[in-house]
C-alpha cells in the first residue's frame, strides 16, 4: 500500500511526541493555544474526547476531574494542561503485558469480533511477528462461513509460514479447532491463531458457537496458555461498548485490538470500553500490511487521541 | 431508551407544565437530554449541537407543552425533525441506458462486496442482467470472494486477468469484453481510507474511466464519530449518488447515518441486515429516526393514537379520572379507541420489546376479548353502567344471556372495572405529587 498518510495514527503520534505545544494545527492546539481557561474552554476540550468517541460519560467525568485539578494546581501554561488531559486519559487504561508472564509452551491466539473489523488481517500480522521472533505457527481457518474467508487466511499462511488448517466452507468452526488444536501438539507449536468468522454480539447462535469453539481449545489444550481477544474497529462508536461487554460475558476477553488507526478515527471507544470492562488494549493495527501491527501504549495512544 | 428517553422529558416536562412556564433552567435540561440521547447513537457532535438548536424551538412551543403527552409529544417533534434531516422519503436507484455501471466504495470491511452481491440479486429480480466486477485487487482473495457470491446467486462475475489493474479489469467489463451483454455492471473495489491519497487518486481515475451512472459510498453502521471525515472526503473525490448502510441487523443505533446525510446532503439508500444476499432493504428515512433515538415503531403509535384521541375527549377523560366519576361507558369508549388504532396486537407490536411487560413479548393477546367485553357492557343499561353496584345476580344473569356471554365473564368484567378503578386513584395519588394530571388513557 502507499506511504503513511500524512493525518494517519502514526504520524499523529509522531508530531504529538515531538513536542507541538505551539502547533496551532490540532484542535486541542487551538483550545489550548487561546491561552485562557473558561467554561468555553472545558467544553471545547469536551467536544474533543466526543468527537474521539470517547461517549460523553467518559468524557465528561475525564474533564471534569481535570477541572478540579486545575482549580487545585493551576496549570502554569496551555502545554501543561495538555500533559494533564494526556495523563488522565492515558491512566483509564489497563496496562498489561502483551502475552502476560507465563511457561506454556503453546500460546494460543483466539480472534473473535463483529464482521470486517480485521481479524483475519490481524491473524496474518501476528503470525508474521511470532515468525520473525522464531516461533512456529499454525493458524486455523475457523471462518467457515464467509465466502472466500479460507482463501484469504491461506494467503496470509502462505505470506508469513504459517500452518494453515482448513476445513471446507460451511463446515463446524469447534472441529477446525479441534484439528488445529491437534496440529499444534503434534508440530510442537509455539503459537495457534484461530481466526474466527464476524458476528454482531446480537446474535446468540453464533455466539454460543463461537463458546463451543473455545470450549474445544480450553478442552484440547489445557496445558496451553490461551488469550481470547476481541478485535475492534477503531471507527466503532458508542456500540463498540457493547460489542466488548457482550463478547466478554459470553466468552471471556483477554484483551483487544484495535485496527485501522491509519485513518481519522481515534478509537476512544476503546476508553470508555476499559473503563467498563477493565479490558487491557494489547495491540493496535495500522494498515494492511503485515508490518502495520504495533503494542499498545497508553501515553502515545494518549497523545495521539488528542492530536 | 425509549422510555427512559421518553420518560425523562416526562419528568422535565411536566415540572413546566404544573407551573405554567418554561424557564431557563427546563430549556437547558431538555436540551442536555436530547443531545445526550443523539450523542449516545453516535450522531456526530457538531450534527447534534444543530439539531438540538432546532429541536429546542421546536419542541418547547405552545402545543406540546399543552398537550396531556408532553414527553412523547417533544420525542416526536425529535423523531420528525430528524426525518426532515434524514430526507422525507425513500430515494429510488433508476437504472439508465444499457449498460449502466454502479461503483461500489468505501473504507475496508464496510461491505462493499457483500453489497455487491446484494445489489445484484435486487437488480436481477428486477429482470436485470447483472455482470458483477471484481476490481479489488488488493485485499487477499477478494476476487474469489465476489466469484463465489457470485456462483452462488447464479451472477456472471468478471475478475480480468491476473495482474491487471483495478482501471483495467473495470474498463474491460464495461466496455463489453466479457461478452455477456449485462443491463447493469456492478463494479467491486478495494476498500480505501479516505486519508490514502494514492488510492483516492486510483478511484477517482476508475471513475473516468468507467464513467459510472451511480456511485455508492458503503458505509458500516457503527461507526461513530469519524463517520463525517470518511463520508465528506469521499464525497468531494467522487459526488457519489448516494449510500449504503450496512450492518444494520445489530443493536447499533445508526447515527452516522445522519451525520452522512448532513455533511454531504446525500440519501441513504439502501441498508444491509445481515449476511446472507437477501438482506438488504430500501432505506425508510422515518424508520431510521426512531432507531437513532431507539424507539422501535412507537412514533406510529403516538400517530395512531393521536387520530383515534380527541384531544378534548382525553382532556375530559382525565377530569373524570380525577373527580373518580369513571363509569363502564368511559371504559366502553376507551376500548373502542383501542379498536380504532388497529387493536391490542397491533399496538403490542409496535412497541419495543424491552418496553413491554415480560408476559407480552411475543404473546397474542385474545382480540375477541376485547369485543366480548363490548358486548356485556353493551347490554347493560345505562343506569348500571353509570353505577355498577347495582348489578346483582339476576341483573348478571341477565347480561350475560344479552350480550352472549357467561356469568362468569360478567362477574370477570366487573372485577377487572373495579381493579383498574384503584389502579388509576393510586396512580393519581402518585401523579399529583409529581404535579402533572394523568397521563395517556387508555
Ligand atoms: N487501513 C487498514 N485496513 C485494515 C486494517 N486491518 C484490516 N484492514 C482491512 O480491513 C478489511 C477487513 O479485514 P479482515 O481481516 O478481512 O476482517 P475480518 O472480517 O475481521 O476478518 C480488509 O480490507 C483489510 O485489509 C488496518 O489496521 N488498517
Ligand atoms: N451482520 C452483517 N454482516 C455484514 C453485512 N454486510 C457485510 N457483512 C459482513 O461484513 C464483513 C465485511 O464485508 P465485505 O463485503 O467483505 O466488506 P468489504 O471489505 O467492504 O468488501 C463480512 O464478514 C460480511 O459478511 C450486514 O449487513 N450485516
Ligand atoms: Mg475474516
Ligand atoms: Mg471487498
Amino acid at each position: 500500500m502507499s506511504a503513511i498518510p500524512a493525518n494517519g495514527w502514526l504520524s499523529r503520534v509522531k508530531s504529538a511526541m515531538s513536542k507541538t505545544r505551539d502547533s496551532l494545527a490540532a484542535p486541542v492546539n487551538r483550545v489550548f493555544g487561546r491561552g485562557v481557561f473558561d467554561d468555553e474552554t472545558w467544553d471545547e476540550l469536551e467536544e474533543i474526547l466526543i468527537g474521539a468517541d470517547m461517549g460523553l460519560t467518559a468524557a465528561t467525568e475525564i474533564i471534569d476531574r481535570i477541572r478540579r485539578d486545575a482549580l487545585r494546581h493551576p496549570p502554569g501554561d496551555s502545554g501543561e494542561l495538555k500533559e494533564m488531559l494526556q495523563a488522565a486519559i492515558a491512566a483509564e487504561m489497563i496496562p498489561a503485558p502483551i502475552l502476560g508472564k507465563h511457561d506454556a509452551s503453546l500460546t494460543v491466539i483466539f480472534l473473535v469480533g463483529v464482521n470486517g473489523t480485521g481479524k483475519t488481517t490481524t491473524a496474518g500480522k501476528l503470525a508474521r511477528r511470532f515468525a520473525d521472533a522464531g516461533g512456529t505457527v499454525v493458524i486455523a481457518a475457523a471462518d467457515t462461513f464467509r465466502a472466500a474467508a479460507i482463501e484469504q487466511v491461506a494467503v496470509w499462511a502462505d505470506r508469513t509460514g504459517a500452518y494453515l488448517v482448513k476445513h471446507k466452507r460451511g463446515g463446524d468452526s469447534a472441529a477446525v479447532a479441534y484439528d488445529a488444536a491437534a496440529a499444534a501438539k503434534a508440530r510442537g507449536a509455539d503459537y495457534l491463531i484461530i481466526d474466527t468468522a464476524g458476528r454482531l454480539q446480537t446474535k446468540a447462535p453464533l455466539m454460543e458457537e463461537l463458546k463451543k469453539v473455545k470450549g474445544v481449545l480450553t478442552r484440547e489444550l489445557p496445558e496451553a496458555h490461551l488469550l481470547s481477544w476481541l478485535v475492534m474497529d477503531a471507527t466503532t462508536g458508542q456500540n463498540g461498548l457493547a460489542q466488548a461487554t457482550a463478547f466478554a460475558e459470553k466468552i471471556g476477553l483477554d484483551g483487544l485490538i484495535l485496527t485501522k488507526l491509519d485513518g481519522t478515527a481515534k478509537g476512544g471507544i476503546v476508553v470508555a470500553v476499559a473503563r467498563a470492562t477493565g479490558l487491557p488494549v494489547v495491540m493496535l493495527g495500522t494498515g494492511e500490511t503485515e508490518a502495520d501491527l504495533i503494542d499498545f501504549d497508553s501515553n502515545n495512544f494518549a497523545a495521539a487521541l488528542l492530536d | 431508551m425509549f422510555d427512559t428517553l421518553a420518560g425523562r422529558f416526562t419528568d422535565i416536562l411536566a415540572g413546566i407544565r404544573g407551573r405554567g412556564r418554561v424557564d431557563e433552567k427546563d430549556i437547558a435540561e431538555a436540551s442536555r437530554q436530547i443531545r445526550l440521547a443523539l450523542l449516545e447513537a453516535d450522531v456526530n457532535f457538531k450534527v447534534v449541537k444543530d439539531i438540538v438548536a432546532d429541536v429546542k424551538n421546536l419542541a418547547l412551543g405552545e402545543s406540546v407543552l399543552k398537550s396531556l403527552t408532553p414527553g412523547q409529544q417533544v420525542v416526536k417533534v425529535l423523531r420528525d425533525e430528524l426525518a426532515r434531516v434524514m430526507g422525507e422519503s425513500a430515494v429510488q436507484l433508476k437504472i439508465g441506458k444499457k449498460p449502466d455501471v454502479i461503483l461500489l466504495t468505501g473504507l475496508q470491511g464496510s461491505g462493499k462486496t457483500t453489497a455487491a452481491a446484494k445489489l445484484a440479486l435486487l437488480l436481477r429480480r428486477e429482470g436485470k442482467k447483472v455482470l458483477l466486477v471484481a476490481a479489488d485487487t488488493y485485499r487477499p482473495a477478494a476476487q474469489d470472494q465476489l466469484v463465489s457470491l457470485g456462483a452462488e446467486l447464479n451472477v456472471d462475475v468478471w475478475r480480468g486477468k491476473t495482474g491487471q489493474t483495478a482501471i483495467d479489469i473495470a474498463a474491460a467489463a464495461v466496455h463489453g469484453e466479457s461478452g455477456t451483454q449485462p443491463d447493469v455492471v456492478i463494479v467491486d473495489t478495494a476498500g480505501r481510507l479516505h486519508i490514502d491519497n494514492d488510492l483516492m487518486a486510483e478511484i477517482v481515475a476508475l471513475k473516468s474511466a468507467v464513467k459510472p451512472g451511480h456511485i455508492l459510498f458503503v458505509a458500516d453502521a457503527m461507526i461513530g464519530q469519524d463517520a463525517v471525515n470518511q463520508a465528506s472526503a469521499f464525497d468531494d473525490a467522487l459526488d457519489f449518488e448516494g449510500v449504503i448502510l450496512t450492518k444494520l441487523d445489530g443493536d447499533a443505533r445508526g447515527g452516522a447515518a445522519l451525520s452522512i446525510k448532513r455533511v454531504t446532503g446525500k440519501p441513504i439508500m439502501f441498508v444491509s441486515t445481515g449476511e446472507k444476499p437477501q438482506d438488504f432493504e430500501v432505506f425508510h428515512p422515518d424508520r431510521m429516526a426512531a432507531r437513532i433515538l431507539g424507539m422501535g415503531d412507537v412514533i406510529s403509535l403516538i400517530e395512531r393514537a393521536e387520530t383515534a384521541v380527541d384531544e378534548s375527549e382525553a382532556r375530559a377523560l382525565a377530569e373524570k379520572l380525577e373527580r373518580d366519576a369513571f363509569t363502564l361507558d368511559d371504559f366502553l369508549s376507551q376500548l373502542e379507541q383501542i379498536s380504532k388504532m388497529g387493536g391490542l396486537n397491533d399496538m403490542i407490536s409496535m412497541l419495543p420489546k424491552h418496553m413491554l411487560p415480560k408476559e407480552l413479548r411475543g404473546a397474542e393477546v385474545e382480540e375477541s376479548g376485547l369485543g366480548r367485553t363490548k358486548a356485556i357492557i353493551q347490554s347493560m343499561t345505562s343506569q348500571e353502567r353509570q353505577t355498577p353496584r347495582l348489578i346483582d345476580g339476576s341483573r348478571r344473569a341477565r347480561i350475560a344471556r344479552g350480550s352472549g356471554t357467561t356469568v362468569t365473564e360478567v362477574n370477570g368484567l366487573l372485577k377487572q372495572f373495579d381493579a383498574m378503578r384503584k389502579m388509576v386513584k393510586s396512580a393519581q395519588g402518585k401523579s399529583k405529587k409529581r404535579g402533572w394530571p394523568a397521563g395517556f388513557p387508555g
